[in-house]
């Protein structure tokens, strides 16, 4: 064979229309055109249809006064604000369960995910009812028990349970006393900021010593030191800055503390009940990926046992893991929506119930309703992608 | 379709409920993006009489309104509009399908087409009427917003329930009109908001609040739903207007004057004296109004392109307007609701249909 081959053989430069490369760019440039024109042209209609129908659109509702009252607002609000005030409103309130919900059914499910394989019969036992249990019965039906067959089944506001006479519990909620800050609490605020940072540094600094001379350093108990110790000292310096609004019974309620609502408690612990079995069973799981040649490798090197679950097995086990962690604490998210169920005013009760039937423009409140959801769902997975890749293999 | 009685849900109906909520959300938007062409004259007429029956969208049970018995018919004051419209159209009060829909629901069911009419103690207000695309045929019941309240309380005026907790269902005008009345007298309250008027009830039975509100009619049929009537009460005041009639889409006008009408032949048959026991006698009537209204002289049903005897067909089958109140509301029913504003004009009430002539 000559070193040139021959004219025949050389593919040369294909002609635009067939070099695959451009073809693929052209293709997809016209997918995409015709996906623009197609959303385009679904939107006019639908303007053009809900002019003809009389039906009115735009986002200028927003701006008109609500006219509705709200049980709970993390926000100032009351029927005087506007349309697009019950957006936050319902938006926060979205957030309060669904952070509650992911915070508590993590540590259910991994407290019952361990549980489960523990080695004492009962414990394990306990563990698995729990799990077979709330794993099988629908979620909706579980928020009506938690909510009409024990959160407002309390005794009534005048025999409320009392603790102390500080804590009520009624069907109208818990009440307890509520913090409220005087001058100088932000010499506190401020004195656990520098906790916290001092906190991250010590952690560096500790690990780089143990890096360096295998020394370990007791960076839990310091940094308990440093978070509660910190704080106390700004606290008493300050002189008590801090008093306490105690919750007491006026007319037909409790008035003044803090309150936590029934349909808050029953749709939280329904949220949690239920999420934490799939938790569990993904903990498990995880635990169960790391190959007992692991812990008997461990063993041998002598490490003790919390050592061995601490840096051997959790760091192997969460890469397994973490991504249906994922879709559990989207599931919850998403799940929280069931709130209207029962009254809790979340995003889809507040916003997409209420406010969408008062004003009747359908379109825009459902796009802005599930563009919400799919926001929230995106920040979690990046959140959790990012944690993810922290914890993943590295390879060196 | 069978309606949970007392919230006891099984799984089906759980499921079921969990559907309804995924459509409610999905409906509007896609419904309306792709499913609704140009509105047409005389389009829902058109459907209607291709299929046959009349697709009515009723509440999920609200005695004495629209309510279904253990064998699944439906009856009462709004079911019987609907049957009105069937009897008018087909000559056949049957002819009529029923779709139960909460308050959030029942706009967006019309506006989709689901439904051909909504007959549901639902509120004419302006921004109903004009914002949602929607025409009101009508009023079958005046009535107006009142609470409830349990005996034990010791209330014996609303004036007297600043922070208290009130159950209400969502997208209603009550709750509106709750805002509204709170906030006029200076009082602060509590809004417990259900999706569904069962949910409300047990709120209220269980004490979740101390209140019930909605319109004075169905604060009476939802009294005799709960466990111990005899423990609730409603409190003297009246704090809104809630004419509730029928309502139809908007664009298709012949439609319109269908359930309109089928709406004004039952109050003229009561004013009239002509009722379901008597119209065939009627027939032979020298009265030139009756003779009109039983299609026996002057237009007849071709205003409307029905047959000449619609509105016979109608008090034939259904009733005349206060033989519908007595049976599902009144004297004849466990709510007696006296008739009040529901009078006919020249009986101290407010009702007055336009002649048939
Ligand atoms: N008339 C008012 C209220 C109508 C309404 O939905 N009332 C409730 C009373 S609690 C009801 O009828 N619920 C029955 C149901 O949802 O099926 C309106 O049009 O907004």
């Amino acid at each position: 064979m000559s070193d040139q081959p021959s004219d025949a053989m050389t593919p040369g430069k294909p002609a635009p229309w067939n070099d695959p490369k451009i073809r693929a760019i052209v293709f997809q440039a016209l997918l995409v055109g015709a996906v623009v024109m197609f959303g385009f042209y679904l939107i006019n209609n639908t303007l053009y249809n809900m002019e003809q129908r009389g039906i009115s659109t735009g986002f200028s509702f927003l701006e008109k006064e609500s006219g509705f009252g709200v049980t709970q607002s993390l926000i100032e609000y009351d029927e005087t604000h506007s349309y697009g005030r019950t957006f936050f409103v319902g938006l926060l309130n979205t957030v309060l369960v669904s952070v509650l919900g992911i915070f508590f059914a993590t540590l259910l499910g991994f407290v019952m995910g361990v549980a489960r394989l523990s080695k004492n019969w009962l414990v394990a036992r306990v563990a698995t009812a729990y799990i077979e249990i709330f794993r099988n019965i629908p979620l909706l039906l579980q928020i009506f028990f938690w909510y009409f067959a024990v959160g407002i089944n309390f005794p009534r506001p005048r025999e409320s349970l009392a603790l102390g006479e500080v804590f009520f519990l009624n069907n109208r909620g818990l009440f307890m006393p509520r913090p409220v800050t005087e001058d100088g609490f932000g010499l506190v605020v401020a004195a656990l900021i520098i906790a916290i940072v001092a906190v991250f540094f010590m952690v560096r600094w500790a690990h780089r010593r143990q890096d360096a001379t295998g020394q370990p350093f007791h960076t839990v108990w310091a940094s308990l030191g440093l978070l509660v110790g910190l704080p106390l000292v700004a606290f008493l310096a300050a002189g008590n800055p801090l008093t306490w609004e105690y919750p007491e019974l006026r007319g037909f309620n409790f008035k003044g503390g803090l309150s936590v609502l029934p349909e808050l408690f029953a749709l939280t612990l329904a949220l949690t009940v239920y999420t934490g079995t799939f938790i569990a069973e993904t903990v498990r799981a995880g635990i169960q990926s790391v190959s007992h040649g692991q812990t008997e490798a461990a063993r041998a090197l002598g490490l003790r046992e919390s050592k061995l679950l601490q840096l051997i097995i959790i760091p192997q086990a969460m890469r397994v893991i973490i991504p249906p962690l994922t879709s559990q604490y989207l599931n919850l998210t998403k799940n929280s929506s069931l709130a209207a169920a029962i009254g809790y005013p979340d995003l889809v009760a507040v916003f997409a119930g209420t406010t969408l039937n008062q004003t009747g423009q359908a379109v825009e409140i459902i796009a802005m309703t599930m563009a919400v959801y799919l926001s929230l769902s995106l920040t979690i997975s990046l959140f959790m992608n990012w944690y993810n890749a922290k914890m993943a293999l590295r390879e060196r | 379709m069978v309606v949970p009685k007392h919230g006891v849900f099984t799984t089906r109906e759980n499921k079921v409920y969990q559907m309804k909520k995924l459509l409610v959300s999905a409906i509007p938007a896609l419904a309306l993006s792709i499913a609704v062409g140009t509105a047409q004259a005389g389009e829902t007429l058109d459907a209607v009489k291709a299929k046959g029956f009349v697709q009515c969208g009723v509440s999920t049970g609200l005695p004495g309104f629209s309510v279904a018995d253990d064998k699944g018919n439906w009856g009462g004051l709004d079911v019987d509009v609907c049957k009105a419209v069937a009897a008018a159209l087909f000559g056949d009060a049957g002819k009529v399908k029923f779709s139960p829909l909460t308050a959030k629901e029942r706009f967006t069911a019309l506006q989709s087409g689901e439904i051909d009419m909504l007959s549901r103690n639902t509120t004419w207000t302006l921004t109903r009427d004009s914002n949602l695309g929607l025409n009101f045929a009508g009023v079958n019941y005046y009535d107006g917003q009142g609470f409830m309240v349990s005996k034990k309380l010791g209330v014996k005026s609303a004036m007297e329930l600043s922070g208290a907790s009130v159950c209400i269902q969502a997208g209603t005008t009550t709750e509106l009109n709750l805002a509204d009345y709170f906030r006029a007298n200076k009082m602060e309250y509590e809004p417990i908001t259900y999706d569904t008027s069962d949910e409300t009830v047990k709120g209220f039975e269980a004490g979740r609040c101390d209140v019930l509100t909605s319109d004075q009619s169905q604060l009476y049929a939802l009294r005799i739903k709960l466990s111990d009537p005899n423990g609730a009460m409603v409190l003297p005041e009246v704090i809104s207007k809630e004419p509730l009639g029928p309502v139809v889409r908007q664009g298709d006008d012949d439609w319109f004057n269908i359930v309109r009408w089928s709406l004004n032949a039952m109050l003229n048959a009561e004013e009239l004296g002509v009722s379901s026991k008597n119209v065939d006698e009627m027939k032979g009537s020298s009265d030139p109004n009756i003779r009109r209204l039983l299609g026996l002289e002057g237009i007849k049903g071709e205003g409307l392109g029905l047959a000449d005897e619609w509105a016979y067909n109608i008090v034939k089958q259904v009733g005349n307007y206060g033989e519908a109140f007595e049976r599902n509301v009144g004297s004849g029913s466990p709510l007696k609701i006296s008739r009040g504003l529901n009078a006919l004009w020249n009986n101290g009430g407010i009702q007055y249909a336009p002649p048939i002539r």
